[in-house]
């Protein structure tokens, strides 16, 4: 067994841990970055379905009633993400959900966070897109929310849409790297300051250091390549201050079981999980409808047949993001891309839905497909069980785990659901020209992309498990940086406000670390694209 | 003992545990050495087991394909084409890259088990000579599967399992490089129409976009393209 020190440990490298890392380094810390998935590049991005291709990067974790998609690999979810990315709206910081009160820290509104949505959006980079960029798929929403009285946005993406070949395979990271994931900024601008990023390695434990100087030990395993649930080694690392990013299915977990060495953790921790509100439907559209009723064709004479092509998620309507309107009714409605992983879900008008033969048509017509994804306003309804004796959660298969955390959607939540199911099959079914059903919650539970919330921030110790610095209550220089730490669904993709949370949290970690005679100042530069 | 074997152990022990409690709960259960060993009739002309028939049959349930030859049982011909088992769902259940192939026998017994019972609750009389889930008729193995996935089943999460790799199997070719799948006519990835790649095995969409204005944006959208 190994033993080390550093002065930051990062546990995790997708947004919550790839930024502070990347400003500790550019500051002059010794950064660690311990991340359990392998480190893939551009040429080994494979544009293929075969098992043993992307499901070494990106896992399917099954937890009762929800089932969660996460990336697993240097880079985390910015490797597999579809990279939409857009500011939280005003009032998704002022919701009070179930509390009666404010959920987010006083200290934090849209406002308050502009400046640090602002330097993500330089850093990464992001880029604003217009009609010409937006898929065949994001032009039939548009057309059709149009000629329901609606607008529709195209969305904004971190990606070089220069480089973009519209393979649509995000999900098997980029292999034009055209997606600005973390593994072309703040990872490659932290190691050009020094920082050690080793991939394979698990952090299974924390608790206090033995050694002078240092706050905190972690315990690792370093996994198999071939085998993730296989141990090759084990190991210690000793730091003065941790950021624990291993994202809002990883982190809590990790939290649980050092409850004891950390001599207890906040009440919080793993409570008031979030799947973003996230809801998936799919649109079985009429192609002749897509010519009479909305005046579309392509170059190549077909109406629409436009699933498989072009990015994941290029249009949006923001029309039921009214600040006015009551908590639970307020929703972004996107239109999106899975691959055909995701066709067991789709559903057909009557019993069975989702299989026997009629299942088996609506496949025949994949093509005309029209998905879609609502992120509404859910209740932070889910809750942890104790934790696996490791790892986040049981590995079934690679790519496939069975998770410790529960979901039940409260009425609020379905409420929320069934308000942005009216308004798609208002905006999709008008005059017939699509019929729209949600994802069966038969085989998966409800599905999400976007987990949040289950070490949240807060001003209140019961509600709540960080300050609102990230800091872990009653664990000085343990922070929370990932999706776990955003504390209630915000109505958009949620990457962009992470990201912005995590550059906010840097002063204090900075602050923390030269309080442990880290020499190391804040105000680096941007990680140059 | 390797930590990946000790957990596969806690799966079986998991599907062991339901499969002793459907026992303890009147359900004759064909014995697991019986299901995996004895062949019958022309499936045995076939070289099926009574494992790889059953899971076939569940797979057909999901989604069905016409028959392989005449006098096919395990797949019920509710329709002309492919079918999951076309598609190859068995090369996927025991792929090297799945730890699901040791489970297989197991779940093929439990699945059988629940047809036993389906039949003695619903009065259906099954043939001897195949096992009890593919002697079912398709109406009856679908109204059987569809309670496998109802909420509160016990041994639900095998079921979504079994699910979701029969999924694989018929819409991602899940044992083949997309680009050879595609280009052998894998019968699923055909079945969706999933378009083929560049010459050089990659996918590029030159052509992708209406390319003009399709609705008018929301007035409060800020610079950067964000709601306000
Ligand atoms: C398919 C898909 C598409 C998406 N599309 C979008 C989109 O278009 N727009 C958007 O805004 N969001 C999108 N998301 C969501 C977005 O990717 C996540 O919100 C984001 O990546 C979360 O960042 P994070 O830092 O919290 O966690 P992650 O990015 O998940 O990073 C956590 C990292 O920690 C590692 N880890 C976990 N446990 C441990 C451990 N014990 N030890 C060491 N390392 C560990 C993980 O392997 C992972 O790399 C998408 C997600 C997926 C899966």
């Amino acid at each position: 067994m190994s033993e080390e020190t550093t002065d930051v440990l990062v546990i995790g490298s997708g947004f919550g841990g790839a930024i502070p890392a990347y400003h500790l380094a550019a500051g002059g810390a010794r950064v660690t970055v311990l991340e359990r998935g392998p480190r893939l590049a551009a040429e080994d991005f494979a544009h293929s379905m075969r098992l043993g291709t992307y499901n070494r990067i990106v896992d399917v974790i099954q937890g009762d009633g929800i089932s969660v998609v996460a990336g697993n690999c240097v880079g985390g979810g910015s490797v597999v993400y579809f990279a939409a990315s857009l500011r939280a709206p005003a009032f998704a910081f002022e919701r009070s959900g179930s509390l009666g009160r404010r959920i987010w820290p006083a200290a934090l509104t849209r406002a308050a966070l502009d400046p640090w949505y602002e330097r993500v959006e330089e850093a990464l980079p992001v880029a604003r897109t217009g009609w010409q960029d937006v898929s065949y798929a994001g032009g039939v929403l548009a057309a059709a929310c149009r000629r329901s009285g609606h607008t529709c946005n195209p969305v904004p993406v971190a990606v070089d849409t220069g480089r973009c070949t519209n393979c649509n395979w995000m999900l098997s990271g980029c292999r034009f790297d055209a997606k600005r994931s973390m593994l072309l900024n703040y990872l490659p601008g932290a190691e050009a300051h020094g920082a050690v990023i080793r991939p394979l390695h698990e952090v299974q434990l924390l608790g206090p250091s033995t050694e002078s100087g240092y706050r905190y030990a972690a315990a690792y395993t370093v996994l198999d390549p071939g085998d993730y649930s296989c141990t090759a080694e084990v190991g210690v690392i000793h730091a003065k201050v941790v950021v624990l990013a291993a994202g809002a299915v990883g982190s809590p977990v990790i939290l649980q079981r050092s409850a004891l060495p950390l001599g207890g953790i906040p009440p919080a921790v793993g409570r008031y999980f979030s799947g973003n509100g996230d809801r998936v439907s799919v649109a079985d559209v009429d192609e002749t409808k897509v010519r009479t009723l909305l005046g579309l064709s392509r170059p190549d004479g077909a109406a629409y047949e436009g699933l498989p092509i072009g990015r994941p998620i290029t249009a949006a309507t923001y029309d039921y993001l009214d600040p006015a309107a009551p908590e639970y009714s307020r929703f972004m409605l996107q239109q999106i891309y899975f691959p055909p992983l995701t066709n067991l879900l789709a559903r057909t008008a009557s019993a069975p839905d989702w299989f026997g033969v009629a299942k088996r048509s609506l496949r025949g017509r994949w093509p005309s497909w029209l998905t879609l994804l609502a992120m509404t306003e859910d209740d932070n309804e889910g809750t942890f069980g104790p934790p696996p004796l490791t790892g986040g959660f049981l590995r079934l298969a690679p790519g496939l785990g069975r998770g410790t955390m529960a979901y039940h959607p409260t009425a609020r939540t379905r409420g929320g659901w069934n308000t942005a199911d009216d308004a798609l099959r208002a905006i999709l079914e008008k005059d017939g020209l699509a019929q729209v059903r949600p994802w069966s919650e038969d085989v998966a539970g409800t599905v999400t992309a976007h987990p949040i919330g289950s070490v949240r921030i807060g001003d209140d110790p019961a509600g709540s498990a960080l300050s609102d610095t990230h800091e872990l209550r009653g664990h000085t220089g343990l922070f929370v940086t990932d999706g776990s730490a955003v504390p209630a669904s915000l109505t958009v993709n949620p990457s962009l406000t992470i990201a912005a949370l995590a550059e906010r949290a840097v002063p204090a970690i900075v602050f923390r670390a030269r309080e442990a005679a880290v020499d190391v100042t804040y105000g680096a530069p941007l990680p140059r694209p | 003992m390797t930590s990946r074997d000790m957990r596969r152990r806690d799966v079986v022990t998991a599907l062991t545990a339901t499969l002793t409690a459907l026992a303890a709960g009147q359900v004759i259960r064909p014995g697991a050495a019986d299901a995996l060993g004895s062949t019958g009739g022309r499936a045995e002309a076939a070289g099926e087991s009574w494992t790889t028939q059953t899971l076939e049959a569940f797979a057909d349930t999901l989604i069905p394909g016409q028959r392989r030859y005449p006098g096919d049982l395990a797949v019920a011909g509710a329709v002309t084409g492919p079918g999951a088992v076309q598609a190859g769902v068995v090369d996927v259940l025991t792929s090297p890259d799945l730890p699901l192939a040791p489970l297989l026998p197991e779940i093929a017994a439990l699945l059988d088990a629940r047809a036993v019972a389906y039949a003695l609750d619903h009065l259906v009389l099954l043939p001897v000579t195949s096992p009890p889930f593919v002697g079912l008729s398709f109406a009856q193995r679908t109204d059987l599967v569809a309670g496998l996935f109802r909420p509160g089943t016990p041994d639900r999460p095998v079921w979504q399992i079994l699910g979701l790799v029969t999924g694989l199997a018929f819409d991602t070719a899940a044992t083949l490089d997309t680009a050879q799948a595609v280009a052998a006519a894998h019968p699923g990835l055909a079945w969706l129409h999933f378009p083929p790649p560049d010459a050089d095995g990659l996918w590029r969409f030159p052509q992708f976009s209406y390319g003009r204005a399709l609705a008018d944006t929301h007035p409060a959208t800020t610079a950067s393209g964000s709601p306000a």
